[in-house]
């Protein structure tokens, strides 16, 4: 193409590490047209942060460019002495980091940090440099920018850093935007609001933005061409359109098949056996060979590479596979939808294992020389739930919802503050301290970070085997070193990994081993907090597979604590809404996924990108409250688009609608006497 | 007959618990690994050869008896009151020959200016010859050439025994060759190209010089090494289970515990830390001087007052390792690996001896051997202060007290003070270089 502003050539970057030189890029080939957002995905470790890095010239100490050429508008950037790439970092090429807490400096207003940018690269002084921070801020939609302008990072919350992080970005007018990750560390409907700004900048400044992402749903929503990175390569390009109607590499159809959605739930998951090559090493021929379940022997032999697909002019499609000389891949087909209805009805009769009722943490807050408590913050504000048997419940919710500490609270992780935990008939609240440490067996928790969740200082033999000791589970050491080697069984481990430490094991293998260790002490219910948002795509596949067939095994009950919505569609049997400390909806998945009533909930789901087609976004406002200065009335009204002055007024009770279904918002509480309708009841009966 | 002093006890214990420790390490892979980068760092090596002289020194002086004085007849077995170590016995030719006073470096004449009767009854002002210092030479005259005889007589010794260790390096570093068995080697030579030449000249002259009292300083300087690693190394045995035990529990129990153990640090840490020594340390002297009976010897005496020492610095210095670990308890204990313990109902007291002290170990050992070095310099100023250990104590605190008179004297005595910087800042660089590295092989956030 010729109106290609970027260009990047053969891109080699390699990084010095102990056991060798590690080549995290490996002849990468890039064009970015004027205007388009090109996406570049991958898992981790494929090397997509590092060819960012590169075309930057930021690259760790360790690193360095090995080969190839990055080409601005005909310009050899990697060829520019340092103080002249200074010059076109942040002017001609910026870049929007993933974490915004960490990309700002504390130290400064924001204002300072935007004027710094204007001033370096323009040739603006005084008053207009001011003027055009002001615009920037106004143009990535900070409301009351002149006041925004004086405050420091740390007044802001995570969405309006990122804006920031826009505006600095933004401020010299660059030709190029390389935004790496830059939604993964907010919240759905902040993501959306940010995705939605950076299109709109996009199609205003005619700006070109290379999208670095592992989410396939940012991609559909964003991109219009689409680059899959794997183990340090480019295996795939294509038009957005071609790439989501059927992708051509087998890694890039394993992506989408390991994607958890409604259409396969009651099937497993298909996932990518074994783990990225480590790149070290040479290759002899398709990185992906190990993994891939159609190779044959010429992928071990020789290396492909990235070819046009014979009979396929339009799509502009490259793949960098042997069996695409053949032509194109058939279109993938869709999994059979044969869900169990049957069972899913008949869980719903099973007895309801643990019961919350009007469950409280709160958190004093205290101030001045005596800690006088002057405050509390309502993490969790009158939580009520029940969770059958063998059955899923999922809690949804933003961060800072309360949602991860009323899973702790509901197995005295933390001391709830009010409200009743009723476990298998038992009050939590009245056991002794000794009662509640000897039935702590029947209630589990897998957490979210693989990496803290084990002692770095234990062997996996004595990690496994705590919990039994603790609570006595087992007659004596062999008898639970049988149990040991049968839990890395169910959880698909080898036995020689008994002896090793943690820090051996990779992400997933970490998980897996988590789960062996709460699995151990032959638990009822196992609280799941965010159990695979560390993980990749494949390897998350790979533990919903377990904890799903461990579900159908040993009829455990997961309490499952995600934002993540796909998982919930695929996995949970009913779903809680959370909002600032309270169940806002609740109902069976079909009910509240298929059919959400309340406007948060409605919101909630809207925002969400997802790999197929587009949904209408309810664009929400502003950002989640303090739970410590909760607003009036409903909590949600600041920000709802049906808001009424009556919201305002008193929290709304819960409106039930049907059998399993409530709902706290006062739109249904006309329909309270509609809801016990039969043609209602017929309606839920199907979910 | 033996003689059994409590810090000879606790420096043995200690170089036990050292070995066991290491042994332990090698079978324990989180241990096992860092220690290795730990002597892979060029530093490290050199260092601890320095180190493990001073170490030797040490163990050597903590081994004490009482020699058996010469039978009489018919007479029961007799002891000396006087104390010696092993160190004093291969030290001999060194701590029986006192001058008069002070005397320079390899000098055959006093210092200072005596009255001397001639042979032949005249009276003369002059600088008398020593005792004991180039006694052997005749003339004068020929003093540079035996000092340069005996000085090639130890350089050729030591080379001949570096030689040897060359042979031996060969082997062993086939065995492990990612260690730097070069540095080791480069901080061997150079040790044993100043001993060698030392120890042919202490035969005949005072290496060093003499003191006020005309002790040879070179032997003091020997026997200071004890006592300036007891202070090392007791005090952290002191300080280590107090700063251990305060800093977790603050960070782990939190509430009222946490309150009470900062008020008590901070409380602590506002008291002048030499004040507080001083007065303890005056206390234990007047118990002991009324107490005569319960010590045997001088030495025994001494060496309770030394111990009491260790004790008040290590009560006194543990706050800042207590803080380090309150820190670093309080973020473990929000780890998710904790929580799943107490979902497992696992006991408190279990929790912190398998989850928090094993994941805060690379903090006590980098505070141990950071303390060292600061232990061994507070000694020094203590005992120059006065409030140290006792003046009968070899220490470089007390040659650095006597010899600061001197400074002001024309012309300058320095070797007293030049020696005991010279030795105290071999140990102290020593111990930081050996300190930085095991830092770096600890601390999991300098890693690469």
């Amino acid at each position: 193409m010729s109106n290609s502003i970027l260009e990047v050539v053969n891109l080699k970057t390699h990084l010095d590490t102990a056991t060798g030189e590690l080549r995290a890029v490996d002849g990468v080939d890039i064009k970015l047209r004027k205007g388009e957002c090109f996406a570049l995905v991958g898992e981790s470790g494929s090397g997509k942060s590092m060819t960012a890095l590169s075309l930057m010239r930021l690259l760790p100490e360790a690193g360095r460019i090995a080969d190839g050429r990055v080409l601005l508008d005909g310009q050899d950037l990697l060829a520019l002495p340092e103080a002249a790439m200074r010059a076109v970092r942040g002017r001609r090429v910026a870049m929007i980091f993933q974490e915004p807490s960490t990309a700002l400096n504390p130290v400064l207003t924001v204002g300072r940090q935007i004027t710094e940018v204007i001033e370096r690269h323009t040739a603006l002084t005084g008053e207009a440099v001011r003027a055009r921070a002001l615009a920037l801020l106004d143009a990535v939609g900070i409301p009351d920018a002149a006041r925004r302008c004086e405050e420091y990072p740390f007044q802001l919350s995570g969405g309006l850093k990122q804006r920031v992080m826009i505006a600095c970005a933004l401020a010299a007018e660059p030709e190029v935007l390389i935004a790496d990750e830059p939604t993964t560390a907010l919240d759905v409907t902040i993501q959306a609001q940010i995705l939605d700004l950076l299109a709109k900048l996009q199609a205003e400044r005619q700006m070109a933005i290379l999208l670095i992402t592992h989410d396939l749903g940012i991609v559909a929503r964003m991109a219009q061409r689409v680059a899959v990175m794997y183990a340090g390569e480019i295996v795939e390009i294509a038009d957005r359109d071609a790439f989501f109607a059927a992708p051509q590499h087998p890694y890039s159809q394993k992506l989408f098949d390991a994607l958890p959605t409604p259409e396969k739930r009651g099937t497993e998951l298909s996932v990518i056996p074994g783990q990225v090559p480590p790149l070290t090493g040479k290759f002899e021929g398709c990185r992906f060979v190990e993994r891939c379940e159609v190779a044959y022997l010429r992928c071990r032999h020789e290396v492909p590479q990235l070819i046009a697909i014979p009979g396929d002019a339009t799509a502009h499609r490259l793949v960098r596979c042997h069996l695409r000389e053949q032509g194109l891949a058939p279109p993938p087909q869709n999994v059979s939808t044969e869900v169990e209805e049957g069972t899913l009805v008949a869980v719903a009769s099973m007895p309801v294992i643990v019961e919350a009722e009007n469950l409280k943490v709160h958190f004093p807050i205290h101030k001045g020389l005596f800690k006088r408590t002057v405050g509390y913050v309502r993490a969790v504000d009158g939580v009520s739930l029940a969770i059958h048997a063998g059955r899923t419940l999922a809690l949804v919710g933003e961060s800072g919802c309360g949602k991860t500490t009323a899973g702790k609270a509901l197995l005295r992780l933390i001391a709830p503050t009010g409200g009743r935990v009723v476990f298998a008939g038992k009050d939590l609240s009245t056991l002794s301290r000794n009662a509640l440490r000897k039935g702590r067996g029947a209630m589990q928790i897998i957490f979210q970070d693989p990496y803290a969740s084990l002692n770095p200082r234990m062997r996996i033999a004595d990690i496994l085997s705590e919990g039994m000791r603790s609570l006595d589970v087992g007659r004596d050491d062999k008898d639970r070193m049988y149990r040991v080697a049968e839990l890395l069984e169910q959880v698909g481990l080898p036995l020689e990994a008994l002896a090793r430490y943690p820090h051996e094991f990779s992400g997933g293998q970490r998980q897996r081993i988590a789960i062996a260790r709460a699995l151990a002490v032959e638990p009822k219910l196992i609280v799941c907090d965010e159990p695979t948002s560390a993980l990749d795509v494949s390897v998350q596949a790979q533990i919903l597979n377990l904890l799903k067939s461990l579900q159908e095994r040993l009829g455990i009950a997961y309490l499952f604590i995600t934002h993540n919505i796909s998982i919930v569609e695929y996995l949970a049997h009913e779903v809680a809404v959370m909002y600032l400390g309270r169940i806002i909806e609740r109902g069976t998945t079909a009910e509240v996924l298929g059919d959400p009533k309340h406007p948060y909930t409605q919101a909630l789901l809207s925002a969400v990108p997802t790999v197929d087609g587009k949904r209408e976004i309810i664009r929400l406002g502003g950002e989640l409250p303090s739970p410590a200065h909760p607003p009036a009335g409903c909590h949600f009204h600041p920000r709802c688009p049906k808001a009424m002055p009556e919201c305002r007024e008193a929290y709304p009770e819960a409106v039930q609608l049907g059998r399993t279904r409530t709902v706290n918002c006062i739109l249904y509480r006309a329909s309270k006497a509609a809801s016990s309708t039969p043609g209602r009841r017929g309606r839920c009966g199907t979910g | 007959m033996p003689v059994i002093l409590v810090t000879d006890v606790l420096v043995w214990l200690l170089a036990a618990a050292a070995t066991g420790y290491a042994f332990y390490c090698r079978r324990h892979p989180h241990l096992a690994v860092p220690w290795a980068r730990v002597f892979r760092s060029t530093a490290a090596m050199a260092s601890v050869v320095v180190l493990g002289v001073y170490v030797a020194l040490g163990l050597l002086d903590s081994l004490h008896f009482r020699p058996e004085l010469e039978k009489k007849d018919g007479e029961q077995k007799a002891y000396s009151s006087e104390v010696l170590s092993v160190l004093d016995l291969a030290l001999s030719h060194l701590r029986g020959r006192s001058e008069k006073t002070y005397s320079a470096p390899l000098a055959t004449r006093s210092f200072a200016k005596e009255q001397i009767e001639l042979p032949d009854g005249r009276q003369l002002r002059d600088f008398p010859r020593l005792r004991f210092g180039g006694a052997h030479l005749q003339d004068e005259g020929e003093w540079a050439g035996d000092v340069a005889k005996r000085m090639l007589t130890g350089i050729a010794v030591a080379a001949a025994l570096l030689f040897l260790i060359f042979l031996v390096m060969k082997i062993i570093r086939k065995r492990r060759p990612e260690i730097p068995w070069s540095a080791a080697y480069a901080a061997i030579a150079v040790l044993a190209l100043l001993a060698g030449p030392a120890a042919a000249l202490s035969s005949g002259y005072h290496v060093l010089g003499t003191d006020k009292v005309g002790q040879d300083i070179f032997y003091l300087a020997l026997k200071s090494v004890r006592t300036s690693l007891v202070i090392g190394t007791l005090t952290t045995l002191v300080l280590l289970p107090v700063g251990i035990a305060l800093g977790i529990a603050a960070g782990y129990f939190k509430g009222w515990i946490d309150d009470v153990i900062q008020y008590l640090y901070t409380t602590l840490n506002s008291i002048p830390g030499v004040l507080l020594i001083a007065a303890a340390v005056l206390m234990m002297q007047v118990y002991i001087d009324l107490h005569p009976e319960m010590f045997q010897t001088a030495v025994q005496r001494a060496d309770l007052r030394l111990l009491f020492l260790c004790i008040i610095l290590g009560l006194t210095s543990w706050t800042g390792l207590a803080r380090l670990l309150r820190g670093e308890a309080l973020k473990l204990s929000q780890l998710e690996y904790i929580q799943a313990a107490h979902a497992f109902g696992v006991r408190d007291t279990r929790i912190l001896a398998r989850h928090i002290l094993p994941n805060v170990s690379h903090i006590v050992i980098i505070a141990m051997v950071m303390d060292f070095s600061g232990l061994v310099l507070a000694e020094a100023v203590l005992s120059y202060v006065g409030v140290g250990v006792d003046p009968s104590t070899n220490s470089f605190g007390t040659m650095i007290n006597a010899a600061r008179m001197e400074m002001a004297r024309e012309p300058v005595v320095w070797w007293a003070l030049a020696t005991a910087f010279t030795f105290m800042f071999a140990l102290v660089l020593a111990a930081n270089l050996f300190a930085d590295a095991v830092r770096d092989g600890f601390d999991p956030r300098v890693r690469m």
